[in-house]
């Protein structure tokens, strides 16, 4: 420290070394609020339009219980196996972080596809966005879920390639460690997609 | 703390407690709206409360905030965004509804 | 699938004189600009040192250069406006309503979105990190992305005057005129696109300041010895995160609406209308408060320099503003009163309304209690400052006139509403940057802008506002509506003419601020700063070189007080020498933000213009490039220490050099000592 005076000090600023990682971990948990505030309002318009069917179908009449049971199943598995590459990553164990991440692929690539079915399956009977305020809601709500699962998906087959070319470096793991709570972040969105959506659709 | 400033979890079992409480809250409410054994009031009750609940699940287990080793920032901001999702939601669905009763006759 | 999607030919304005011409003159100042570049073979210098350079004061200036840009392209439209109301008694005046709704609507959507939010991302991204004594924002190549995403929004509003038209719906895009059964067409898609790219830039920006003043300040500074601008910005920062995800859902639905043909807001099949305004003005009111918190941190910095005495009451000032960052999330529906709610409703926001006003009064209390007994400079960004107190205390009256449900019933949607809230963005938000720009430009670039024609623009400014919206106000009181491309009433027109006059006034004051700039800009080797701190400033900002060394400080500086450079120069360890300095870590240049924000802005084109293999190549692109910057490892340049050593010995050696500032150690009127609690 002999460089310091009353001042001035030579320890290295915020944004180099350790304290970069907590930036971009504090950072990312801001985008998520953010995002939180964006379903929130997801949420709050399909509530306001739940009536504005414009004669179309009804929740009750497209929703099934067993497939958003699946989904769910598929979701908060693959929020499981992603806990279990995030504590393989702590032991430092790059094949287990691998196996557990190509199965969270997996599970989240279920979801994507039961979804898909769901979607495409309720626009063939003319039960699309285009049909109702209802359905516009609907599809927007689950659909930006959705989206963000497969945006997720996406970015943990980049994680995979890049600790399979980088292996298990710092920056490696801080994108993982944000890569969970995202991950993880959508499971919840889920929980209230299932709260909100289907359970009281069907009643 | 790791390299993302996150506490680490060297153990698998905070994600099992979590899968095990989830799954148990998930049933109760799948359970409910299927077999529709109590009245439609009470069920979506019991639903908000249970999704509540495994929010808070989700945040322990998974996330693994808790009060003593989350930075205090985090809390705050996950605070603020609950207070402001709160104030949005429910003025929105005030004036919202409050609309909806003068429209309709 | 159609390569041009719905672009044709006709797309290209040649159907009318007006719409040639303004296409003509976007084509012709675009044109000027690469020829001026040219002239001074000025590429390299341009593309490789600055469009690729993730420094924060560099990526500032280029927010602050697209702001006054765009001040000109709004005002053009406000001038447009303004001479067509002052002709158009019983007249159709020169404007036909289809060119007079664009302008408009242009205008409002220019000067919020592509003035105000660049003005201050740009003052605060080139002094805050300087003000915290750090070396950089926590996310530079994210703050590079959204400088880029903020310019692709604003470059597809002016090439919506080339290619196609701008929307006729106003600022705000109500529907279910802004729905595609309305008005189809490429307007509505133009405005939804600028705004909502350009919004995921201002949601970044937040984040990225936020993240800033929590994690990357000097040691010693807490947060209670941030000065004032910081605070300001901490609040805005946190409105930026929280309101622009309301502004993001309002549009994607209404894009949704119109291009898939969904029904969030249409009259048939299930729409509600009033779910967009909720959700716009869940955002446009926090956004009023985003725009107008940086500029009273501007005036508190100005205030105490200028008044050469601490500011007044710091803790009122940072409680006023946390209060009024809350508070602005409460307010919302007081936009909509008139739109149907109960009158329980719009008393509970009547009431939230007025009360907002009163932190607001706490902080002109505190900037006047700050003056008092102080030893006042009259320098341009005091004349602004003080134009600024007396004329938004105006506009605040009128506002909590508006703020009671049934004065709004009779007001809104009048030249009185109108009047308002130009009396206070004008010289709230521009009167606050104008003086953070004069403020800061010594600092920015190394000498200061030329004082008389600064003091001229403030006197234009200020006295065209007055005759431009005065007017305003009686009128609205007469029954004047907005928006009136016509009228029939005799009696409103020697207002309109008298408004028509203070426009061209202000004409006066930006050709003054051209003025100022090219003056200074010839002048400046008699106007330099060479301390760094040309007005004797009081945070650590003014402890940099001016310009400041990439790097800002050789070594980070430890904060013991409030006002931590005025701290240092007291106790006389200011501008002590280290005897050994370090080596810094920087972010290099890179081309991947500019290419992320060129495909922004191609992906915006091509939804506009329904090119769907094009938008989709764009979010490829921007996928590619995000893996591509994930994956690189180099991504930092050090400057050796040798080098730092080498930077800031011709720093100490320049500061040896200059002459006594000019602010320095001021006996005050008439000789007589400083008044007790100055310093």
């Amino acid at each position: 420290m002999t460089a310091a005076s009353a001042t001035m000090t030579d320890i290295a600023p915020p944004s180099e070394g350790a304290e970069k990682y907590e930036e971009k971990a504090f950072g990312f948990w801001i985008y998520l609020m953010s995002d939180g505030v964006i379903f929130a309002l997801l949420f709050a318009t399909y509530v306001v339009m739940l009536g504005n069917t414009a004669g179309g179908p009804t929740g009750k009449e497209l929703f099934s219980l067993e497939r958003a049971a699946g989904e769910t199943a598929l979701l908060l598995l693959s929020s499981t196996t992603f806990g279990f590459a995030a504590v393989a990553l702590a032991a430092a164990d790059r094949s287990r972080v691998l196996l557990w991440l190509v199965v969270t692929v997996a599970l989240g690539a279920g979801f994507i596809f039961l979804e898909f079915g769901e979607f495409s399956g309720m626009i063939a009977q003319g039960a699309g966005p285009d049909r109702s305020g209802f359905l516009s809601g609907f599809f927007t709500l689950v659909g930006t879920h959705g989206l963000h699962v497969s945006i997720g998906i996406l970015w943990i087959l980049v994680m995979i390639g890049q600790v399979l070319i980088k292996g298990l470096t710092r920056p490696v793991a801080s994108r993982l460690a944000r890569l969970g709570l995202f991950w993880h972040f959508l499971d919840i969105i889920w929980v209230v997609i299932f709260s909100v959506v289907y359970l009281p659709g069907v009643l | 703390m790791d390299a993302s400033g996150l506490p680490v979890e060297r153990s698998i079992t905070p994600y099992l407690i979590g899968l095990g409480l989830a799954v148990v809250l998930t049933a109760i409410s799948f359970g409910l709206a299927a077999t529709g054994v109590l009245p439609r009031t009470t069920t979506i009750i019991v639903i908000a409360v249970a999704a509540a609940i495994q929010i808070l699940v989700h945040l322990r287990f998974f996330l693994h905030i808790n009060l003593s080793t989350t930075p205090r920032e985090n809390l705050i901001a996950l605070a603020f965004a609950a207070l402001l999702i709160c104030i949005m939601l429910g003025g929105s669905f005030w004036i919202m509804f409050d609309l909806y009763h003068r429209m309709m006759v | 699938m159609d390569f041009f999607g719905r672009l044709t030919i006709d797309s290209l304005p040649f159907y009318s004189l007006i719409a040639a011409s303004g296409a003509g003159v976007t084509v012709l100042g675009a044109l000027s600009v690469m020829a001026v570049i040219t002239y001074f073979g000025a590429w390299r210098l341009v593309v490789f040192g600055w469009v690729t350079s993730l420094d924060h004061k560099k990526i500032g200036i280029m927010y602050i250069m697209v702001a006054l840009v765009m001040l000109m392209r709004g005002f053009i439209d406000a001038a447009m406006m303004r001479s067509q109301q002052a002709i158009a008694f019983n007249s159709d005046g020169y404007l036909p309503p289809g060119h007079f709704d664009q302008i408009f609507s242009s205008h409002g959507t220019i000067m919020i979105f592509f003035m105000a939010m660049p003005f201050l991302s740009g003052l605060i991204n080139l002094i805050m990190p300087q003000q915290l004594g750090s070396r950089d924002v926590a996310f530079p190549f994210m703050n590079s992305i959204s400088l880029w995403f903020t310019t692709a929004g604003a470059g597809l509003v002016l090439i919506s005057l080339v290619i196609g038209k701008f929307s006729t719906a106003g600022w705000t895009g109500y529907p279910p005129y802004s729905g595609s059964e309305y008005t189809p067409g490429v307007g509505v898609d133009y405005w939804l696109w600028a705004v909502l790219i350009s919004g995921i830039g201002s949601t970044m920006t937040g984040i990225n300041f936020l993240v800033t003043i929590i994690k990357c300040r000097a040691p010693g500074m807490t947060l209670l010895r941030l000065p004032l601008f910081t605070w300001t910005v901490l609040v805005t920062s946190v409105l930026m995160i929280f309101a622009f995800p309301a502004l993001t859902v309002a549009c994607v639905m209404l894009a949704l609406d119109r291009t898939a043909g969904f029904h969030f807001f249409t009259n048939a099949m299930g729409g509600n209308m009033m779910n967009y305004i909720n959700l716009f003005w869940l955002w446009g009111h926090p956004e009023v408060y985003i725009l107008i918190l940086p500029a009273f941190g501007v005036f508190s910095e100005v205030v105490a320099v200028f008044s050469q005495k601490r500011l007044f009451g710091y803790i009122s000032l940072v409680l006023a503003t946390c209060a009024i960052g809350l508070l602005s999330f409460t307010v919302w529906l007081h936009h909509f009163f008139t739109m149907g709610s109960s009158a329980n409703v719009n008393s509970f926001f009547g009431i939230m309304t007025t009360i907002i006003a009163v932190p607001t009064g706490v902080k002109v209390f505190d900037w006047l209690l700050t003056m008092y007994r102080g030893r006042i400079i009259f320098k341009p960004p005091m004349l602004y400052t003080i134009g600024f107190l007396v004329t938004f205390c105006i506009g605040g009256l009128s506002g909590v006139l508006l703020a009671m449900p049934p004065v709004d019933y009779l007001m809104h949607n009048t030249t009185f509403l109108i009047a308002h809230f130009h009396n206070m963005i004008i010289p709230g938000v521009l009167f606050g940057y104008l003086a953070g720009y004069m403020f800061w430009f010594p600092k920015a670039f190394g000498f200061k802008l030329n004082e008389k024609w600064g003091a001229w623009s403030f006197w234009c400014w200020i006295i065209g506002f007055y005759l431009a919206f005065m007017p305003l106000y009686v009128l609205g009181l007469l029954g004047m509506p907005r928006r009136m491309e016509h009228y029939e009433i005799a009696a409103w027109q020697p207002h309109l003419i008298v408004a028509a006059i203070g426009a061209f006034i202000i004409l006066l004051g930006i050709v003054c601020l051209i003025v100022q700039l090219v003056v200074s800009i010839r002048d400046r080797q008699q106007a330099l700063d060479l301390t760094g701190d040309p007005w004797n400033g009081r945070s650590l900002e003014w402890l940099t070189s001016s310009p400041p060394a990439p790097y800002n400080f050789a070594l980070v500086p430890q904060v013991q007080s409030i006002d931590a450079f005025w701290d240092m120069k007291q106790r006389g360890v200011a501008y002590e020498r280290p005897d050994r300095y370090v080596d810094i870590t920087l972010p290099k240049n890179t081309f991947l933000s500019a290419v992320i924000g060129g495909a922004g802005f191609v992906f915006g084109f091509a939804m506009v213009w329904w090119i769907w293999w094009l938008a989709l190549l764009c979010l490829a692109t921007i996928f590619v490039a995000i893996v591509i910057r994930a994956s690189q490892n180099d991504t930092d340049m050090v400057i050796p220490a040798a080098e730092v050593k080498a930077i800031e010995d011709a720093r100490f050696a320049q500061l040896a050099k200059a002459p006594k500032n000019e602010m320095a150690d001021d006996p005050g009127f008439a000789g007589q000592p400083l008044p007790e609690g100055a310093a």
